[in-house]
């Protein structure tokens, strides 16, 4: 779209736009375009020497067990997150909406955890969940009766990554649904409160139903936030640790790339997250299109 | 509400409070934590009632971590970030907003689709750019074998080598981080709603392109600048892959990465009070620019996902 007046000129719209396409051409086009070319070669560890192997970097993925198994520790672990980090944000805004006075104390209290770094909400974690001096460990410990220790067991080492991850988000969650709350006409719930709806009533037959965009919105925005953003608390908490249990795919990428220096692997596995990527932007944009409102 | 419910609104305040005190309790905890001293902080559990070391702590991670080189270079790396970011992105969206031109649509297209291309997909050739910024021309060069024609035609062996490296600078933690889909896209949508008399009459009045930007559409857009500087800001310094990945000189890195030097260890002493210390200063940045800044943060983060 453009405006019905513009300006005309030769040079001064491609100066304009000129640093951003040279940034997104350096930064972005020009490396995935050699990621992609890398995923189809097979280099040695210095990058000297290559070959072009096809789909072999691909078809050797699919095979590997490793990696099978880190898609399904993302699955998981992205699904607990935005479970968690979701329910808690809507009830705690279904009661904050509730709650007449200290509305803006409320709000202050709880947004800030989003300008936490994720590494930082988990260095918190790591000791709050500490095997030996975490307080939150010792509870579970004494109260839940579990051996808690997620230097030795995966499933420890995924609860608390889920944890630290799902803390940080709860008030980005709460943000949105609190925007979503406001934006339900008064008209409705009081039409509905002379029919003799009580206050649950109220909530899961008018506003539930009509936060079900934000509720998918959230839903899509915390999973792509659990798959790339939380490589900071994988990095701190555990490096994809004990024996590969919290090594997400982001993780994984780095560690074969990095770490590793097998290229080929790693280019491989570049590309495929880019392909998900661009499934989840597509239906995200179908989406948005069709349903998502926003009030106010 | 509409009825009197006292045993529910008593419920609500109750469940928010805990919801609160959930959401609160690792930084109250922390802090706690910050006061004591070594051998309180390694007690089963520690205590609750805050200890008379917090100076002496603060002291100790701040000079144990270096914070201050690296804090600096958070708050430098994060305001470059923000302004290049807002300058970069709304100068574009002026340009495919304002003007008519052959190539508006591809560019608006190709900035837009970086939007399926975070940092965290494409690491390594990245990482690999930032190392030698001048390699597509070096690619270029070699593929074109120009270092045979050079050789032709000046009769000597001329080899061209082309290496320039962002690593451990400034430039290298900004430039990859500045170019941005979501403002674009924010400021396209924002210009596409002023109104078309303001333009016309600029012109009418013999306004130049610039002076228009100037004198109208930035005063217009201040209130998105400001929610976008809070949202930008919190974005940059929280940043953590990519200045992993290009700083190795740890007078460097940014302060999110070097506080993982003072996390204890298995067999270090488990100097928790220290490393919680350096957590609270370099968390401090950009918690304070979202709270004094709410009313923005909020405005930005809602805008910004429309």
């Amino acid at each position: 779209m453009i405006k019905r007046s513009f300006f005309k000129s030769r040079t001064l719209p491609y100066l304009l736009i000129f640093p951003q396409v040279a940034v997104t051409l350096t930064f972005f086009y020009w490396p995935a375009f050699q990621g992609i070319i890398q995923s189809f070669l097979l280099s040695d560890p210095f990058g000297r020497r290559s070959q072009f192997v096809w789909f072999y970097n691909y078809v050797e993925l699919f095979t590997d067990p490793l990696y099978l198994k880190s898609i399904l520790t993302t699955f998981i672990f992205s699904i607990a997150v935005a479970f968690v980090s979701i329910s808690l944000g809507l009830f705690i805004a279904a009661m904050a909406n509730r709650a007449i006075r200290a509305k803006a104390v409320t709000r202050t209290l709880l947004i800030w955890p989003y300008a936490v770094a994720p590494a930082i909400s988990g260095i918190m974690w790591l000791f709050l969940l500490h095997p030996s001096y975490g307080i939150v460990a010792l509870g579970i410990k004494n109260w839940l009766g579990i051996d808690w220790n997620p230097v030795l067991y995966g499933r420890d080492a995924m609860a608390m990554i889920v944890m630290a991850s799902a803390w940080k988000q709860v008030s980005y969650n709460f943000v949105f649904f609190m925007a979503g709350m406001q934006a339900v006409p008064k008209s409705l719930i009081e039409a509905a409160a002379i029919d003799g709806a009580g206050p649950f009533k109220r909530f899961w037959f008018i506003s539930f139903p009509l936060l079900s965009p934000t509720f998918f919105f959230l839903t899509v925005m915390n999973i792509i936030y659990s798959f790339f953003e939380t490589f900071g608390i994988i990095h701190t908490v555990t490096q994809g640790g004990p024996g590969g249990s919290t090594n997400i795919l982001v993780y994984k990428v780095y560690q074969d790339g990095f770490v590793g220096l097998n290229l080929g692997s790693s280019a491989a596995q570049s590309v495929i997250l880019m392909s998900l990527i661009i499934v989840i932007t597509f239906l995200q944009f179908k989406f948005v299109e069709k349903k998502v409102q926003y009030g106010g | 509400m509409v009825e009197k419910t006292p045993l529910l609104d008593f419920l609500t305040y109750a469940f928010l409070i805990l919801g609160i005190f959930i959401v609160g309790f690792p930084i109250i905890y922390s802090l706690i934590a910050t006061t004591l001293t070594l051998d309180e902080v390694s007690r089963v559990p520690m205590p609750f009632i805050p200890g008379d070391q917090f100076m002496v702590n603060m002291k100790e991670a701040w000079t144990r971590g270096d914070l201050g080189t690296q804090i600096l270079n958070s708050f430098v790396m994060a305001s470059g970030i923000t302004v290049g970011k807002i300058a970069v992105s709304m100068i574009g969206a002026f340009s495919i907003v304002y003007f008519d031109y052959r190539f508006r649509v591809v560019a608006f297209a190709s900035v837009f689709c970086t939007l399926m291309l975070p940092v965290e997909v494409r690491i390594l050739p990245t990482y690999e750019m930032a190392a030698n910024i001048l390699s597509p021309i070096q690619t270029m060069w070699d593929l074109l074998q120009l270092d045979r024609l050079a050789t032709w035609v000046s009769g000597h062996e001329i080899s061209v080598n082309l290496n320039f490296s962002l690593l451990d600078s400034y430039a290298g933690l900004i430039l990859p981080l500045v170019a941005s889909a979501t403002c674009t896209f924010l400021f396209r949508q924002f210009f596409l709603t002023v109104p078309e008399e303001l333009c016309e009459a600029a012109k009418m009045d013999g306004a130049s392109p610039m002076m228009f930007f100037r004198k109208i559409l930035f005063p217009l857009s201040k209130t998105n600048i400001a929610a976008l500087v809070v949202i930008e800001f919190v974005y940059g310094y929280n940043q953590y892959l990519w200045p992993l990945l290009i700083t190795t000189n740890p007078k460097m890195t940014t302060a999110v990465i070097g506080l993982q030097n003072l996390i204890p260890q298995a067999d270090d002493l488990p100097e928790w009070n220290i490393a919680l210390c350096g957590v609270i200063l370099v968390m401090l940045p950009p918690v304070l620019v979202v709270l004094f800044m709410q009313r923005w943060f909020v405005k930005g983060l809602i805008e910004k996902e429309k």
